[in-house]
């Protein structure tokens, strides 16, 4: 089972201090905090993408690709990439440049965006925006696996006789998961393919995060990729935590209560009880985690959300020294003694490779000059 | 006999409430009118009061606690709906709009529903034609011809209410009966997570 954390990027005020960080403070420390992520054991960072203010991370392979020359276990993904408002073309070329960069170090995890306004800025409707997800991706997997692409749809100009560049690394495409949080029609999506499914789990009620694994996993039969309880699922989570778990509430109440999306709502203490937040100390965390299990069955991937809501980097770095020393390694010995030998593990670009039969080069080069005979 | 749920949403605010006296008038007609029908009734009351900080707390995380989900849960599974609201600043109050404004958009469509209000003076009583009608009409809901207003002098004669506002209840209640009789039982909506009937292939296709 993998572990590691997401992140939205966005930047918000410390409502301790009534400070907001800039730019330059927020980018230099999500880089820090996946450098940390690496340092203490975690397997995976994964960078949201979005196109306005209060977020920084429009341009996820960029900051990936800084990430990954600065680390070398470290699984780079995004949480999520915009399936709907970029243009396939560019994804293909961006992630694959990113696979070759990173040396197989990443996979995507595609989603819809979750502010309608994005949709114009980039020339689509968001009337579209599920038969985009649908028409895009079908056009990107085309991209990655076919070396010349004949192409026509309804979104974007046709293709013919493109070659995305570079090919995918050792000639496998990255792994991909869809995310959503309630759209049957994505999760269907991804069982379709095969792909994995990764459910945010924070913010709502557990039951939504169930009944869309639920759905998924007996889709993914359905297609014939493997029984139900073999589909890739991954999870997302919100903690908190202090040795003292008195001390974890009162240190984090003050950025609940102002936080974006749930602040001025609920107490802490419901919205810990109604939705997966956790926040108290690491055996808390480790029993609530374990937990998840029961509602979604064994799954491949789990993801922390722990920098959101104006938290400083110190206080950032602290939690990911927790996960590390004290909640990871309890929840990788605990999960792996209860997974049976017939779920497997989150694809990485070695068992896609294995599973192709070894990696081979895949290079287009380019034609030869129909005059001189020669390579152009 | 087959036996039909009635809903009753009151948003009443003080207690005793005479947005919940009227309530309670068009419940009891109701109850009454279905029975004459051959119809046993279920009566499930949710007064909004309880659920104000659960509908504030809705607005701003998107999705119901345990206890309002209950109380929606009630309302949407019924066969039919009495809606009760006091006037405030000429139109419904505000704990009553979040309520449905919190529901699914097709939660109502297709429910027999009678429309009530209250407010001090008999000036507020076409608010419930401009403005709570058309709320649900705009949900799809079939609201009953008559709807009942009750001002505060409304509440005085033989039987603690005036002879002219039993008779408006009374027909009120008989609008909602006639219905609900003979209408078969309200399903279930549409469950999101069941098999689609439309296979990838088509979505793929644009179809």
């Amino acid at each position: 089972m993998q572990f590691g954390i997401f992140t939205v990027s966005d930047i918000t005020p410390d409502p301790t201090t009534g400070r907001t960080p800039t730019e330059a403070e927020r980018v230099k420390a999500v880089l820090a905090i996946a450098q940390k992520a690496e340092e203490v054991g975690l397997d995976v960072f994964a960078l949201g993408e979005h196109h306005n203010p209060p977020f920084f991370s429009s341009s996820p392979t960029t900051t990936l690709a800084y990430i990954a020359a600065k680390t070398s276990t470290l699984q780079l993904s995004t949480s999520t990439t915009l399936i709907t408002t970029n243009d396939p073309v560019k994804i293909a070329e961006d992630y694959a440049m990113l696979q070759h960069l990173a040396e197989g170090r990443v996979d995507l995890m595609m989603g819809r965006g979750n502010t309608g306004p994005v949709y114009p800025w980039f020339g689509k409707d968001i009337r579209d925006g599920l038969e985009l997800a649908v028409e895009n991706y079908a056009l990107l997997r085309q991209l990655w696996r076919e070396d010349v692409v004949n192409w026509e749809g309804k979104f974007r100009t046709p293709l013919q006789g493109f070659t995305s560049t570079p090919r995918p690394l050792d000639g496998v495409p990255p792994f991909v998961w869809h995310g959503s949080i309630r759209s049957p029609q994505i999760a269907e999506q991804a069982a379709y393919y095969g792909d994995g499914f990764f459910h945010n789990h924070i913010f709502w009620p557990p039951e939504h995060t169930q009944r869309m694994v639920e759905f998924y996993r007996r889709r993914y039969e359905h297609y014939g990729h493997g029984s139900a309880d073999q589909a890739i699922v991954g999870l997302g989570g919100q903690v908190f935590m202090r040795t003292n778990s008195q001390d974890a509430v009162a240190e984090f109440r003050p950025y609940f209560d102002e936080a974006p999306v749930y602040g001025h709502g609920p107490s802490l203490e419901e919205f810990s009880s109604q939705t997966p937040l956790t926040v108290g100390s690491p055996q808390q965390v480790i029993e609530r985690t374990l937990g998840f299990r029961d509602y979604v069955g064994d799954y491949q991937r789990q993801l922390f959300l722990i920098d959101h809501a104006g938290l400083p980097l110190k206080t950032v770095l602290e939690q990911l020294d927790l996960l590390g020393e004290e909640v990871v390694p309890v929840l990788r010995k605990e999960f792996a003694a209860l997974k049976p030998a017939h779920v497997p593990e989150a694809p990485t670009h070695a068992s896609l490779v294995a599973a192709a039969g070894g990696g081979k080069d895949s290079t287009v080069h380019a034609p030869a000059d129909s005059v001189t005979g020669q390579a152009r | 006999m087959t036996t039909r749920t009635l809903a009753v949403v009151s948003g009443g605010l003080s207690n005793p409430s005479s947005t919940r006296l009227l309530g309670d008038r068009l419940t009891a007609a109701a109850v009454e009118a279905l029975k004459a029908r051959g119809e046993d009734t279920t009566v499930e009351v949710v007064e909004l009061r309880g659920h104000a900080r659960d509908l504030a707390d809705n607005l701003v995380t998107g999705f119901p606690n345990e206890a309002l989900r209950t109380a929606v849960d009630t309302v949407t599974g019924s066969d039919a709906l009495i809606a009760v609201t006091p006037i405030f600043s000429a139109s419904y109050s505000g704990l009553f709009k979040t309520f449905f404004d919190v529901l699914d958009k097709e939660a109502l469509v297709g429910k027999p529903v009678l429309l009530g209000a209250t407010a001090g003076t008999a000036r507020h009583s076409l608010a419930l034609e401009h403005a709570v009608r058309p709320l649900f009409s705009y949900l799809r809901a079939v609201t009953v011809p008559t709807a009942v207003f009750a001002a505060t002098e409304d509440w005085a004669g033989p039987g603690g209410a005036d002879s002219a506002l039993v008779g408006r209840i009374d027909r009120a209640a008989g609008e909602l009966a006639d219905l609900v009789s003979g209408r078969p039982a309200t399903s279930r909506p549409v469950d999101p997570f069941a098999d689609p009937t439309t296979s990838f292939e088509d979505l793929l296709k644009g179809r």
